[in-house]
């Protein structure tokens, strides 16, 4: 019998293989195709303190392996979630991670707090719905004046450091490519106590529609994900898996069981599914069958055996 | 996954393929095709055509790398299909008019057939395509070619109007319906909109709509949307 299961933070994995924010809507929909206890876990559509409407025009664009998508964070906000998603969410029987975003650091913390409430409050009715945050810092720092604060660590660390102190649930922080320096910035996120932290958030990227000499964004630029980036978030795992002691959630590109195994190697603890679930609806009950296919083939007793070994 | 029954060439970059399979459908509904490995990423939503007891039927304009790799698809290949998806159009009472432009009467066919008696417009840029599998279906049937087929429609005289066809039309039905409306008819305007979609499902939200109670998806909560609901933007 093979082992896929692991623990972040108290936090129990069945498998590795966890669906991404913002490909997986809330699970309602997929979870009409596959059962959701077949996976590891899953990550929300990432939430804002309050409701966004996301961008406007062309929204997503293929290219070479890989898409753009300008999404823009449409959401419903965390009341809302909790309202009417959370309920569902504690039927399922697997590991779920609310994604928060923000524009503002009070925002962060608002919505922490919101969660942290609601987590309380079901806790103390037998109940659980969220069993962690993953905090996304890769949106606009309106107060700073645009820059991101998933770029620079100093920036950052102000907000995991307020988000850190507003909730107790098991926090990872997922990373921007865009970061300074990705390592330096995994780093402040375990010396401020995150759990874990997740990688790599899309690349910056663009598309220009030639006729109209103009790109075909309204925000110009986009954000690249798929198959495309594997190579770069592979390398980004590796790195700062090496370099920390909290567990690494890794992500890029990932559409197969061997995808998933050098993630693995690499160092990942377990590993996110974004992309693919648009290329294959099915993908995480089919990805969830291949790795343990993969598995026996390989003789690999357990995941712990290859984890890190690059 | 399903088998191509047949894939037959209508006019420049016009097809219509015919799919193997029982998932049948409902008028308004949609599809999500792939018939190529990794890439392009995104499988392709086509709105159902016709529904026969063991296959699915649609109409598609070659517009983009997806659209191409169907043209080239042959009876026995394999493609991918995921479906049907979406609220179509409703079963209604009344007078009905079903008005197309271009690639926009693919859904309309399936709908002609389970609503006899409606009044049919199909509206084409350069070459109509089709036509003559309609006549039979329409009480009347109006075709124009090069025009603004939406000029040929009185829709006072109708209960229903169902519009498919690309966005400034939708647009200007929605402006006739409302013109319409304030010279008091009572007529209820459906628009199919064909965004651009990634899951199909109402996950990823590449489709959202604009709609006056809020954003809505295009691909699950549409793509048939009812007129007066719809903002346009541009």
């Amino acid at each position: 019998m093979t082992k896929m299961s692991t623990t972040i933070a108290g936090v129990h994995f069945k498998n590795p293989i966890v669906m991404a924010s913002g490909t997986f809507g809330f699970g309602r929909e997929y979870g009409k195709l596959y059962d959701m206890s077949m996976l590891g876990g899953i990550s929300g559509k990432g939430l804002t303190l309050h409701p966004k409407a996301g961008n406007p025009g062309t929204r997503v664009y293929e290219t070479a392996s890989g898409m753009l998508n300008s999404v823009g964070l449409e959401n419903p906000g965390v009341a809302a979630f909790l309202e009417k998603e959370c309920p569902y969410w504690e039927t399922l029987d697997t590991a779920r991670l609310v994604n928060l975003g923000g524009g503002t650091l009070e925002d962060y913390v608002l919505g922490a707090e919101m969660i942290q409430r609601d987590a309380d409050l079901r806790s103390s009715l037998g109940k659980t719905a969220v069993d962690m945050i993953e905090l996304n810092i890769s949106c606009p720092n309106v107060k700073e004046g645009g820059i991101a604060f998933g770029i620079k660590t100093s920036e950052a660390r102000k907000v995991v450091q307020a988000v850190r102190r507003a909730t107790k649930l098991p926090l990872a922080v997922k990373l921007s490519p865009g970061a300074e320096n990705i390592v330096e910035m995994a780093q402040m996120c375990e010396e401020e106590g995150a759990d874990a932290v997740s990688l790599i958030n899309t690349i910056s990227g663009m598309k220009i529609d030639v006729r109209r000499r103009s790109s075909v964004f309204n925000n110009l630029y986009a954000g690249l994900s798929g198959p495309a980036i594997k190579p770069v978030a592979l390398r980004m795992v590796h790195q700062v898996a090496q370099n920390i002691s909290i567990p690494v959630i890794g992500m890029g590109g990932i559409t197969t069981a061997t995808d998933i195994i050098e993630f693995i190697m690499a160092g990942a603890s377990v590993i996110q599914v974004g992309t693919y679930n648009f290329m294959n609806l099915r993908a995480g009950s089919q990805l969830v069958e291949e790795l343990g296919q993969f598995m026996v083939q390989e003789n690999i007793q357990s995941l712990d055996e290859i984890r890190g070994i690059i | 996954m399903g088998m191509v029954l047949s894939n037959d060439r209508l006019t420049d970059g016009v097809y219509h393929l015919k799919v193997e399979t029982n998932s049948g459908g409902k008028m308004g509904q949609f599809y999500m095709l792939r018939a190529w490995g990794a890439y392009p990423i995104l499988s392709r939503p086509l709105s159902i055509h016709e529904v026969n007891e063991d296959s699915v039927e649609f109409l598609y304009h070659v517009v983009g790398e997806g659209t191409e790799i169907f043209s080239r698809l042959t009876p026995g290949d394999s493609v991918e299909l995921e479906g049907p998806f979406g609220t179509g159009f409703p079963q209604v009472e009344g007078k009905v008019s079903l008005i197309g432009g271009g690639i926009g009467i693919a859904p309309l066919y399936y709908c002609a057939k389970q609503l006899p008696g409606c009044d049919i417009f199909l509206g084409f840029s350069r070459e109509a395509y089709r036509t003559e599998a309609f006549r039979p279906l329409a009480a009347e049937l109006t075709v124009d070619v090069g025009g603004f087929i939406l000029d040929r429609v009185d829709f006072s005289q109708y209960d229903h109007v169902f519009v498919c066809g690309p966005h400034p039309m939708l647009k200007a039905a929605q402006l006739k319906g409302i013109a319409a409306e304030e010279a008091g008819s009572k007529t209820k305007v459906y628009l199919s909109l064909e965004n651009r979609m990634a899951c199909g499902i109402g996950a990823c939200l590449v489709c959202s709509v604009s709609c006056r109670d809020g954003q809505r998806k295009a691909c699950a909560d549409g793509p048939v949307f009812l007129s007066e609901e719809v903002i346009f933007h541009d």
